[in-house]
């Protein structure tokens, strides 16, 4: 039975991709599409019913975000999604810093809906969307 | 620019004038034999006493270690914080206060030149880039060779020349001063968690002990012709019953060839001159070591004094940090540095009311006081170890007043107060002693030729306080004693005045001074030290030396070698 | 075509300063030794993403200015601001950083490092209870038991391992690449025997599923002499897949997992049968390997600190640490991101006595995470100016904190468009650090290595250290003018 959303734990940080495109400019295609996609386990993936580079919704307290959803490679890790460090990762994680002045890019309850229809903006048009520039 | 220093009470004990009302004349940096009045800056003096520009022969202000210090300590600035001016920077203190903060307070009470004791080779950069941001002062530091593999492989091979032309280079790559040693041996064993507890121990896995060590480099130390001898904090710092590895240590030095010149500098003694067999038994060792140094002339050391305030404790020595740890369990930080050294840091509070911290305060006045010759004997706190330098107004007045240190005394821990010897010694320093204990001494111990004096042709670095020798008797006032020299009247560094009555007036870059050691075969010397570098370091031989680019005003002192 | 060797790598905490490039027409041209990013930031210098000349937003859009008057605008937005934010650091030398502190205390503002959103947590610990650490060299030299906790070096630091801990060669420890190819090909060897398998070759034999925390027993490998490689996260990472042994801890439950291991370090007996879903038998066998190595360490990361705890995960980590020193030879170290950030924590505590979150604007340096921070200076939308160097914030902060430093007149120092950039006020483009710019930058174990300048930055570009002199300049000229006219 596919499920229309899963309740899991989002996680940020970082993928080899993910630094050669910091280093390369974070205009390149690389830059885009290493922190655009969205690690899931496959057993979660199945039940939303998703295959690689699908579109999905990541929902948090803060907002929410269009991704791919790429199948982890490695292991299992059911129940948590895991994005690349950026723009699009930091539209919805929290800003929470439990007074220590760090916030919580790790841990966050998150939920993800498949989102066929939608497209993952471009790092101009999520500037524009989150801050109006 | 001339400057004419008028009237004063002069103490110059290197030039043996003590106390004599006279001029000193300054043309630009330095001191000259006259300068005519009228077109001179004059300050009058009269009534004041002048001093040589303090010298303080080890004092841990710059580096890896201290700054790691400074950042495990927030609790420690957060009470002692110092504002921006319009011509000063801001900063914070207590024990490890920032790097400008730490040149305007020595400079207030009259400092010119300190001596940084302790640098890890391989981050002798950050020691050198802290120093040209530590204004009002010229420097130095020692970089730790007594545990580096080069030192150790080439004493246990018996090569001293050797070893003598990789300390040569390792002198000039990281612009160094003088060979430091920290319990040698100690520190390599402490690489897998152990130490040596004597002084034939073995080093695991090299097969020398620290006695060969020890001897190995204070000839390396002469073959080099270094200014200064080596500077050695003993194996066993910090145990009950140091004191016989303490003895058995200048013992073993007694034999290298000196024309009678000291060969070792036992720094900060007071932690090396333990007695009793545990914390519980602790008493002072300070009368057999006393003894010692009073009939033989190859030691000067240092006090390395307690003063009763909350400290950071930090050395090489990561073994005895890590005993502090067991003690206090307090944070601990250990910084191990391959191939080479090893660190530690520890807060700590001396108390008065605890027996140990008690008789450890007067172990380093027994010890400055019960050695005859002052010449022997410098002022310090090893800072921060055993109080921050800020406190030397303070050792002073108990070195120079009985009353001073008998008030301090009275609110001793009992059971200190029975131990200790102070009772018994009725010595007082005296202005010239002070002089001695506090810039001259230092500056011959150094070798710095320019320093510590007021002759012709020595460095313009002069400290004058408010203090008359002829109506003041320091023993009696102490602590107007003690006013005078926490907030100098005048601060003359390099014939400039930096400070007027404890006010800073301009801020001013020191020099950093270094060895230019010329040596017969350095090519070939590096050549070996290239095919090495992979092998036994992390960085590359082109990027480990310390460039001119990280010395703000360079100071060379060129040096021929025997080798 | 000029060669340069022992070039230092602008690019993480690493600082692999072995790098050989070769340079043509005044551009690299070949980068060798370097990891993937490493050849990504060496031959950015010549992209075209590169910042050339200054911009200034007028009606909304950022237009091509001249360095005088972007730095001109830049001091008066920081002489005019009451609580001006500077921020980043992380990614420029320590020269730089020096002036940063200086124009800081100028303009009374909040100075923060990338620290705060990487390892501030770690610092906070170190606070706390200190931390027993060392150079990379004495692991390298003498480590017998590697342990990466919440961190992935293969992605992250990809030379780390190469350079400083499981592949090389100390004194008195091996490089263990024999037994990680043997692991590389056996792997491959069941893929293809997996390939066969499926292509009806062979017959097929029931396979384990995918090992559940549960199923993964520490091998017998943790018993052996020799270097061992321990790797412990949530997800099974590229280094996991290296390892000697993975341990899959459940999100969020590091801190219990640590709790448990100091206890067993104690000798204590657990009367659970499992914590963070490992079992207790599992714990028991790894902490009796960490207990007889002769010099361990964990290296850890972002998964300690940004992950629930915080702090309090890196406050038990380093106490696990001390209580195995009173066994053995133990040591712990953070793995700094970007190349200089520990340069910049080292600087900044050297000239205030704090090394990040450091608030001037009572004309003392004052620190107090959490206040002090830049995030949370953001959140509580405090701050009346922001002047961003060398970092991307509006790339790395949580949305709600850049939407009010985007609010507020912004000024970006960078060699690239990033982000922040397109979203600043006053953009000034600066010469890259290490590769067109010479300076010093601090490796994540505190050793200071210089950078190199090895080709000419674009005509007319100037130095973030040189940028930051001129803007503080400006900055003392309009104070005193104000001074004068009162």
């Amino acid at each position: 039975m596919v499920q229309e959303k899963l309740n899991l734990i989002l996680l940020t940080g970082r993928t080899i991709d993910q630094g050669v495109g910091k280093e390369s400019g974070k205009s390149t295609k690389l830059y885009f599409d290493s922190t655009t996609m969205c690690y899931m386990d496959e057993t979660d993936m199945n039940k939303l019913g998703l295959r690689n580079n699908d579109h999905i919704m990541a929902t948090t307290e803060e907002g929410s975000v269009v991704l791919r959803a790429i199948k982890h490679p490695r292991g299992a890790m059911p129940g948590m999604i895991y994005i690349p460090y950026g723009p699009w990762a930091n539209a919805i994680c929290s800003s929470k810093t439990t007074s220590i002045g760090m916030p919580s890019f790790k841990g966050t309850p998150v939920e993800v809906k498949p989102a066929p229809n939608q497209p993952v903006l471009t790092l101009e048009e999520l500037l524009k969307k989150e801050f109006g520039r | 620019m001339n400057l004419l220093i008028k009237n004063g009470f002069v103490y110059d004990p290197i030039n043996e004038i003590n106390g004599e009302i006279m001029d000193i004349a300054i043309r630009n940096d330095k001191i000259v034999e006259s300068v005519p009045e009228r077109t001179s800056k004059i300050i009058d003096a009269s009534g004041l006493t002048v001093f040589p520009g303090g010298v303080d022969i080890h004092t841990h202000i710059a580096g890896g270690e201290v700054n790691t210090g400074r950042l495990v300590r927030p609790e420690d600035h957060e009470k002692d914080f110092v504002r921006k001016t319009a011509i000063t920077r801001s900063g914070v203190g207590y024990s490890i206060p920032s790097t400008f903060t730490t040149g305007y307070r020595y400079s207030r009470m009259g400092y010119t030149t300190v001596m940084n004791p302790s640098m890890a080779c391989l981050e002798a950069k950050h020691t050198h880039e802290e120093l040209n941001d530590i204004p009002m002062l010229d420097k130095a530091t020692y970089p730790l060779l007594g545990d580096w593999w080069l030192v150790l492989e080439n004493i246990a091979k018996g090569d001293l020349e050797a070893c003598a032309r990789y300390v040569a280079w390792m002198l000039e790559i990281t612009k160094g001063y003088a060979i430091k040693i920290v319990n040698p041996g100690g520190l390599e064993s402490w690489g897998f968690g152990r130490n040596v507890h004597s002084i034939d121990d073995q080093v695991p896995n090299f097969g020398i002990t620290p006695r060969e060590i020890m001897c190995g480099l204070a000839k390396v130390n002469k073959m080099l012709n270094l200014p200064h001898t080596i500077h050695l904090h003993t194996n066993n710092l910090g145990i009950p019953g140091n004191y016989a590895t303490t003895l058995e240590t200048m013992k073993c030095l007694e034999s290298i060839p000196s024309d009678g010149k000291p060969v070792v500098h036992i720094t900060h003694l007071q932690f090396s001159s333990f007695a009793g067999e545990d914390w519980g038994s602790f008493r002072s060792g300070a009368g057999e070591i006393a003894k010692y140094i009073n009939n033989h002339d190859h030691v000067t050391f240092d006090m390395g004094q307690i003063v009763f305030t909350d400290t950071t404790t930090m050395t090489a020595d990561g073994p005895f940090e890590y005993t502090l740890y067991q003690l206090s369990g307090h944070k601990w930080v250990n910084t191990d540095i391959e191939t080479e050294t090893s660190g530690g840091i520890i807060p700590f509070h001396y108390k008065r009311k605890n027996p140990v911290n008690a008789i450890q305060w007067s172990i380093g006045l027994e010890l400055a006081l019960m050695t005859k010759n002052p010449w022997k004997v410098f002022m310090t706190t090893d800072h921060p170890n055993a109080g921050p330098f800020t406190a030397y107004p303070k050792i002073l007045a108990w070195l120079a007043s009985k009353k001073a240190r008998m008030a301090t005394f009275k609110r001793l821990h009992k059971k200190a107060q029975k131990k200790s010897l102070l009772p018994s010694i009725d010595r007082e320093l005296s202005l010239y002693d002070i002089a001695i204990v506090t810039r001259s001494g230092q500056a011959k111990a150094l070798d710095l030729k320019e320093k510590g004096h007021l002759g012709v042709g020595a460095d313009a670095d002069v400290a004058i306080f408010n203090l008359n020798p002829e109506e003041v008797d320091i023993a009696n006032k102490y602590k107007t004693f003690r006013r005078a020299f926490s907030n100098a009247a005048y601060t003359i560094k390099a014939g400039k005045v930096l400070v007027k009555d404890g006010e800073i007036l301009q801020q001013s870059d020191g020099k950093t001074i270094w060895l230019d050691l010329q040596t017969s075969k350095e090519i070939e010397i590096s050549e070996e030290i290239k095919r090495k570098f992979r092998e036994y370091w992390t960085v590359e031989y082109e990027n480990y030396p310390v460039s001119d680019h990280y010395i703000k005003h360079s100071s060379p002192l060129t040096i021929k070698a025997d080798v | 075509m000029s060669k340069i060797d022992a070039v230092t790598c602008p690019v993480c905490g690493c600082l692999c300063d072995d790098i050989e490039l070769t340079i043509a027409d005044g551009v690299v041209a070949q980068v060798k030794n370097g990891c993937a990013m490493c050849e990504a930031k060496f031959f950015s210098h010549n992209n075209d993403h590169r910042l050339k000349t200054p911009l200034i937003r007028k009606d909304g859009k950022l237009v091509p200015s001249t360095y005088d008057k972007a730095i001109r605008k830049s001091a008066e937005i920081l002489a005019k601001a009451n609580y001006p934010i500077l921020y980043g650091w992380s990614s420029t030398d320590c020269e730089a950083q020096r002036v940063g502190v200086e124009l800081a205390e100028e303009v009374g503002g909040v100075l923060d490092n990338t620290a705060v959103v990487c390892h501030g947590p770690s610092i906070l610990s170190v606070q706390e209870v200190g931390i027993p650490t060392c150079t990379l060299g004495q692991i390298r030299h003498r480590a017998d038991l590697l342990i990466y906790w919440g961190c992935n070096p293969w992605s992250a630091h990809p030379r780390h391992l190469e350079r400083y801990t499981a592949f090389t060669e100390g004194r008195f420890k091996g490089s263990e690449w024999k037994s990680y190819i043997n692991k590389v090909k056996a792997a491959a060897g069941r893929k293809k025997l997996r390939s066969l398998e499926r292509i009806g070759v062979l017959k097929h034999k029931p396979e384990q599923v995918a090992p559940t925390v549960s199923d993964n027993k520490p091998p017998a490998i943790l018993n052996k002499k020799g270097r061992k490689l321990i790797v412990v996260d949530v997800r099974k990472s590229m280094t996991a897949e290296m390892a000697d042994y993975f341990l899959q801890v459940k999100p969020g439950k590091d801190y219990e997992l640590i709790q448990a291991m100091r206890a067993l370090v104690r000798d204590q007996e657990l009367d659970v049968e499992e914590v963070a879903g490992v079992p207790v038998e599992y714990l028991q066998q790894l902490v009796d390997a960490m207990i007889s190595c002769q010099f361990g360490i964990i290296f850890f990361g972002m998964g300690l600190t940004q992950s629930p705890s915080k702090f309090r995960n890196i406050d038990v980590a380093i106490s696990l640490i001390r209580d195995l020193n009173m066994r053995t030879k133990f040591a712990i170290m953070p793995m700094r991101g970007h190349f200089n950030v520990t340069g910049a924590n080292t600087v900044f505590t050297w000239q205030s006595g704090y090394p990040y979150a450091v608030d001037f604007s009572l004309g003392y340096p004052r620190y107090n995470p959490g206040e002090t921070t830049v995030v949370d200076v953001l959140l509580r939308q405090e701050s009346d100016a922001g002047l961003v160097i060398a970092s991307d914030p509006a790339s790395n902060f949580p949305r709600k904190a850049v939407e009010h430093l985007v609010k507020k007149p912004l000024i970006v120092i960078d060699p690239h468009m990033n982000a922040t950039s397109l979203v600043g006020d006053v953009v000034l483009p600066s010469e890259i650090v290490g590769i067109e710019k010479e300076g010093t930058a601090y490796r994540m174990d505190h050793v200071p290595l210089p950078l190199k300048k090895v080709v000419d930055p674009p005509k007319g570009l100037l130095s973030d250290e040189e940028i930051l002199r001129r803007i503080l300049k400006e900055v003392r000229k309009i104070k005193s003018k104000k001074l004068e006219a009162a």
